[in-house]
C-alpha cells in the first residue's frame, strides 16, 4: 500500500466520521437529559436541505450552516413539543420525525435538484492544504475541525459546568431535578434543540461538503448509525469519538470494495459481494448493542430516565 | 416584649378537586423548638409542609415568618428565608457524588472546591460523616439522609423541615440523627418533624401538632402525653390491638429454606447468599432489614419470579417446590405479595375482578376450559372488598382509581382469603393508615391462627416486633439467625441491620432513651 493510498483513505475515513459524529455528539446531549430522540435521520435530512437552501440563497456557506442548525432545531422543535408539553410517547414521535423529515426533506428539495452550491473554501493557506502529506491535517472542511473541536467543548460542558451537571441531574432523576426547583421541561428543550442542530449540521456535511449537490435521503441512513453510537460510547465523550472513527473506518471498507480494492491487494476478500461491507456498519451496529447490553453496561450507564416523559405529580 | 414565633400558620385552607387537604389549620413553631407534626396518610400533613416550603400556595390563611406576613412563591424563596428541607423520598441522583448532589441542591453557583471545604466545615460540626467523591449509588440510606442534611445544612437553616426522616433507619441511625437535630435546636433552628412514629416524637420533640382530614385536632406536649393517647387523636377512634387466640401452638416445619442463592439481577442489584430459615404451620416469620439489602431478591425467589438454582432450595411440607414457577408453587399452596403495588402486585389499568382473577384463578376455580368465568370472578373480588373494607366503587372499579392504601387492603385481601398454607408478604403496610394497618394484621394474624406458615418482610421494626413470633435480620443478602420476637434485643437487631449497607461508622450503643421508646 503506497502513501499516498493510507493518507488518501485517513482523508475519506475522517470524512465519513464527521457527520456521525456531529449528529452523534447532539444526540448525547439530548440522551444526557433524559430524552430519547429516534429523528435524527429526519432532522440530519432537514438541516442537509435547509444547509443547501441557504447555501443557494446566500452563496454563502458559513450561513448555510447557520440555516442547517436551524433546519435541525425547528424540526427538533416539533418533536420536543409533542414529547414535553402533550407527553407523547418518545420512541414513537421520534420515528415519526424521522419519517417526516425524510418527506418534508424531499419536498423542499425539489425545486433544489440539479443545482449546485458555493463550497467552503480552505480555512489554511494552500500551502498546507493542498500539500500531499500536510492536507491529513490542514485540508479539511471547516466542519471536521467544528466536530473535534465539539468533543471536549461538550466534554467539558458536562462534567464541569453548573449548566451540564443541572442537565445530567435532570436526566439522571427528574422527579428530584423538579422539587429541588430546576425546570426539567426547559432543560430538555434547550437540549434536544442542541441535538437538532447538531443533526442538521451533520446532514449539511453531505450537502455542503461530501456533493454540493442535493439528493433525497442522501444522508443513506447515517442518523441510526449516530443513534447507535450513542449507546455504543455508553453515554461518553471520549468514547463516542473512537466509536465515530471505527463506524468511520467500516464505512469506508464498503467504499474501498466497491473500487474494486481487495482484488489487488487480498484476492480472497474478493468473492465477498459489495453489498457484504455495506451492511457492515449496520451489523457491528447491533453486534456492538448486544455484546454491550449482555455485559449489563448499558444499563448502568444510561441516564436513568431515558426515554420516559415528566408527569410532575404536584 | 417578646419574640415573635418562627413560623406562626393562621387558618390555612387548601383544596384539591374533591378534597379539602388542609383546613383552617393554625398552629406556630418557636425558634429552636422541635415541634412534631403528626397524623395518619392523607390526614394534609405533606400538603401542609409543601405550602410552607412554596412548592404549593395555600387557597386562604396566612403565613408569618418571625412576625412579619410573608408568601413563600417557590422552593427557592423558601430557602432564601432560610427554610431547609429534607424530603422522605431523597431527591438524589443516584449515578453522580455527593459532592456534585449537594452543588444541585445550592442556588448559588460555587466553586466545586469552596463548596467541598464549605461541606467539611459543616460535617465536622455536626459530627457528621460523608465522603464528597463516592458515587451515591454506593452509600447507605442512613448516608443518603445525611447528604440531603449537610444540603440543608449548608443554608444556615431557621427552619428545618424533616418529612418521615427515620422510617429506613437503623435504631442506631436514628440516635445518631437525633444528637444532630438537637444540636441543631440548641443553636436556634426550629425543626418541623413529620412522623407517625409516636416513640420517636416523645424521645425528641417540644410539641406535637396533630392533624386528621385535614384539620387540626390538638397541639399538646409529647412528654405529657401516651403513645397510645396521641395515636387515638391521629385516627380519631380507639386503637385496637392484635387479638390473638388462647394457647397457640405452632405446627411441624411448613415452610422450609436451605442454602438459597441468587446471583444479583443488575449493577445495583444485590445477590442473597445461603439464606436459610425455617417457618413452622402457624408461626409469623418476620424479615426486618435497611431497604435494599435483598429483601426484593428474597421475595422473588420465594414467590418463584427468579428461578432457583438449587433443586432442594424451597421446600412445603418437605416436598421441594425450587423447580416451581410462580403459577405451579400457587397451586402447590403457595401466595405472595409484592412490595410494588402498581405493576407488580397488581395491574392498574385492570378492574379489580380481572386483578383478582391474576393470582385466584386457579385456587378459586374462576377458569374452567380455558374460559374465565367473570362471574366467580367478580364475586370473589367483592367478597374481599366487603371482609377488608376496601373502598372502592365494586369489582369494576380500575385498580388505579383507588388509593394506595385502599389497593394494599385489596391485594392483601386477595391473597388472604385464598387461605394459603404459605403466604410471603412484602411491606404489607406500607403507606397505610393506621386503622387500615390493624385490619391487615389481624387478618395475617387470623390466617397464621388457622395453619398457615406466614413470612412478613418489612422495613417496619416496630410491625414486626408486634406482628411476628419470629424474626431475622436481612443484610447485604445475607440472613441473620432466627430469633424469637419475645426475647428480642433491639440493640443486637440494630448492629444486624447495619452492616455494610447500613452505616459503617453508627455508633454500636444505642441510649438507654431509644432502646426504651420500641
Amino acid at each position: 500500500m503506497s502513501p499516498e493510498f493510507i493518507i488518501a483513505s485517513i482523508v475519506t475515513i475522517i470524512g465519513l466520521t464527521t457527520p456521525i459524529l456531529l449528529a452523534g455528539l447532539g444526540e448525547l446531549v439530548t440522551e444526557k437529559s433524559g430524552v430519547l430522540n429516534l429523528g435524527v435521520e429526519g432532522m440530519m435530512l432537514m438541516g442537509a436541505i435547509c444547509g443547501f437552501a441557504a447555501t443557494a440563497f446566500t452563496f454563502n456557506p458559513w450561513l448555510g450552516v447557520i440555516g442547517a442548525a436551524a433546519g435541525g432545531a425547528l424540526s427538533s422543535m416539533l418533536f420536543a413539543i409533542l414529547v414535553l408539553q402533550l407527553n407523547s410517547n418518545q420512541v414513537a414521535t421520534g420515528l415519526a420525525l424521522s419519517i417526516f423529515g425524510t418527506g418534508l426533506s424531499s419536498l423542499i428539495g425539489q425545486s433544489f435538484t440539479g443545482r449546485i452550491v458555493p463550497q467552503f473554501g480552505s480555512i489554511f493557506p494552500d500551502v498546507l492544504a493542498k500539500d500531499p502529506i500536510w492536507k491529513l491535517l490542514f485540508g479539511y472542511s471547516p466542519l471536521v475541525y467544528f466536530a473535534l473541536i465539539m468533543v471536549p467543548l461538550t466534554a467539558w460542558f458536562l462534567k464541569s459546568t453548573r449548566a451540564g451537571l443541572i442537565l445530567r441531574a435532570v436526566g439522571e432523576n427528574d422527579h428530584s431535578a423538579h422539587s429541588i426547583g430546576y425546570s426539567v421541561t426547559g432543560v430538555r428543550y434547550a437540549a434536544i434543540a442542541f441535538g437538532g442542530a447538531m443533526a442538521g449540521i451533520g446532514g449539511a456535511y453531505f450537502s455542503m461538503v461530501i456533493t454540493p449537490m442535493w439528493a433525497e435521503r442522501m444522508t443513506a441512513g447515517r442518523g441510526w448509525i449516530a443513534l447507535a453510537l450513542v449507546v455504543f460510547a455508553g453515554w461518553r465523550t471520549g468514547r463516542l469519538l473512537a466509536g465515530a472513527y471505527f463506524f468511520g473506518f467500516l464505512m469506508w471498507l464498503e467504499l474501498f470494495a466497491k473500487a474494486n480494492g481487495f482484488g489487488n491487494t487480498m484476492p480472497f476478500l474478493q468473492a465477498i459481494p459489495s453489498q457484504f461491507w455495506a451492511a457492515m456498519p449496520y451489523i457491528m451496529t447491533v453486534v456492538a448493542l448486544t455484546l454491550i447490553s449482555s455485559r449489563g453496561n448499558v444499563g448502568a450507564s444510561a441516564p436513568a430516565c431515558l426515554g420516559k416523559p415528566f408527569l410532575p405529580s404536584t | 416584649m417578646q419574640t415573635p414565633p418562627r413560623l406562626d400558620l393562621s387558618g390555612i385552607t387548601k383544596r384539591f378537586p374533591g378534597v379539602l387537604a388542609n383546613d383552617q389549620v393554625s398552629f406556630a413553631v418557636q425558634p429552636g423548638e422541635i415541634h412534631a407534626l403528626l397524623g395518619e396518610n392523607g390526614a394534609g400533613k405533606s400538603t401542609l409542609v409543601k405550602m410552607i416550603y412554596g412548592i404549593m400556595q395555600p387557597d386562604a390563611g396566612e403565613i408569618r415568618w418571625n412576625g412579619e406576613r410573608i408568601t413563600i412563591q417557590n422552593p427557592k424563596a423558601a430557602r432564601k428565608l432560610g427554610i431547609g428541607m429534607v424530603f422522605q423520598h431523597f431527591s438524589l441522583f443516584e449515578a453522580m457524588t455527593v459532592l456534585e448532589n449537594i452543588a444541585l441542591g445550592m442556588d448559588a453557583n460555587i466553586p466545586a472546591r469552596d463548596l467541598e471545604a464549605k461541606i467539611v466545615a459543616v460535617m465536622q460540626q455536626y459530627g457528621l460523616k460523608l465522603e464528597p467523591h463516592r458515587i451515591v449509588s454506593t452509600l447507605s440510606v442512613g448516608e443518603r439522609q445525611r447528604i440531603e442534611i449537610v444540603r440543608a445544612l449548608l443554608l444556615k437553616p431557621n427552619l428545618l423541615i424533616m418529612d418521615e426522616p427515620t422510617s429506613v433507619l437503623t435504631p442506631q441511625e436514628v440516635e445518631q440523627l437525633f444528637v444532630v437535630l438537637r444540636q441543631l435546636a440548641s443553636e436556634g433552628c426550629s425543626i418541623l418533624y413529620i412522623s407517625h412514629k409516636l416513640h420517636e416524637i416523645k424521645a425528641l420533640c417540644h410539641t406535637a401538632t396533630i392533624l386528621r382530614g385535614g384539620k387540626l385536632v390538638d397541639t399538646c406536649d409529647p412528654a405529657v402525653e401516651t403513645s397510645r393517647s396521641m395515636a387515638e387523636k391521629m385516627i380519631g377512634g380507639s386503637l385496637k390491638d392484635i387479638q390473638r387466640g388462647e394457647g397457640r401452638a405452632l405446627g411441624t416445619a411448613k415452610l422450609t429454606v436451605q442454602s438459597l442463592s441468587v446471583a444479583k439481577d443488575g449493577p445495583f442489584g444485590i445477590a442473597l447468599k445461603d439464606i436459610g430459615f425455617s417457618v413452622k404451620a402457624g408461626e409469623i416469620f418476620g424479615i426486618a432489614g435497611v431497604a435494599g439489602n435483598g429483601q426484593n431478591a428474597l421475595l422473588l425467589a420465594l414467590s418463584g419470579e427468579t428461578p432457583s438454582t438449587s433443586p432442594e432450595a424451597i421446600q412445603i411440607d418437605g416436598t421441594s417446590v425450587a423447580p416451581l414457577t410462580a403459577k405451579q408453587r400457587r397451586l402447590a399452596g403457595m401466595a405472595s405479595v409484592p412490595e410494588e403495588r402498581n405493576g407488580h402486585a397488581a395491574v392498574p389499568d385492570f378492574s379489580l375482578s380481572d386483578n383478582a382473577i391474576l393470582t385466584a384463578r386457579d385456587r378459586m376455580g374462576m377458569v374452567s376450559g380455558g374460559m374465565v368465568n367473570a362471574h366467580s370472578a367478580r364475586t370473589y373480588a367483592g367478597e374481599v372488598i366487603a371482609a377488608f373494607s376496601v373502598k372502592a366503587t365494586g369489582p369494576a372499579a380500575m385498580a388505579d382509581s383507588l388509593s394506595g392504601g385502599n389497593l394494599q387492603k385489596f391485594i392483601m385481601g386477595r391473597e388472604i382469603m385464598q387461605k394459603p398454607q404459605v403466604l410471603v408478604v412484602s411491606q404489607p403496610t406500607w403507606g397505610v393508615d393506621a386503622g387500615a394497618a390493624a385490619a391487615i394484621h389481624q387478618a395475617l394474624v387470623d390466617l397464621a391462627a388457622t395453619g398457615s406458615a406466614i413470612v412478613v418482610i418489612s422495613q417496619d421494626l416496630d410491625e414486626l416486633l408486634s406482628l411476628c413470633d419470629t424474626l431475622a435480620v436481612i443484610n447485604e443478602g445475607r440472613l441473620s439467625k432466627p430469633m424469637p420476637v419475645a426475647g428480642a434485643n433491639i440493640e443486637e437487631i440494630g448492629l444486624l441491620m447495619g452492616g455494610v449497607h447500613g452505616d459503617p461508622n453508627a455508633p454500636t450503643h444505642i441510649s438507654a432513651e431509644v432502646a426504651h421508646a420500641y
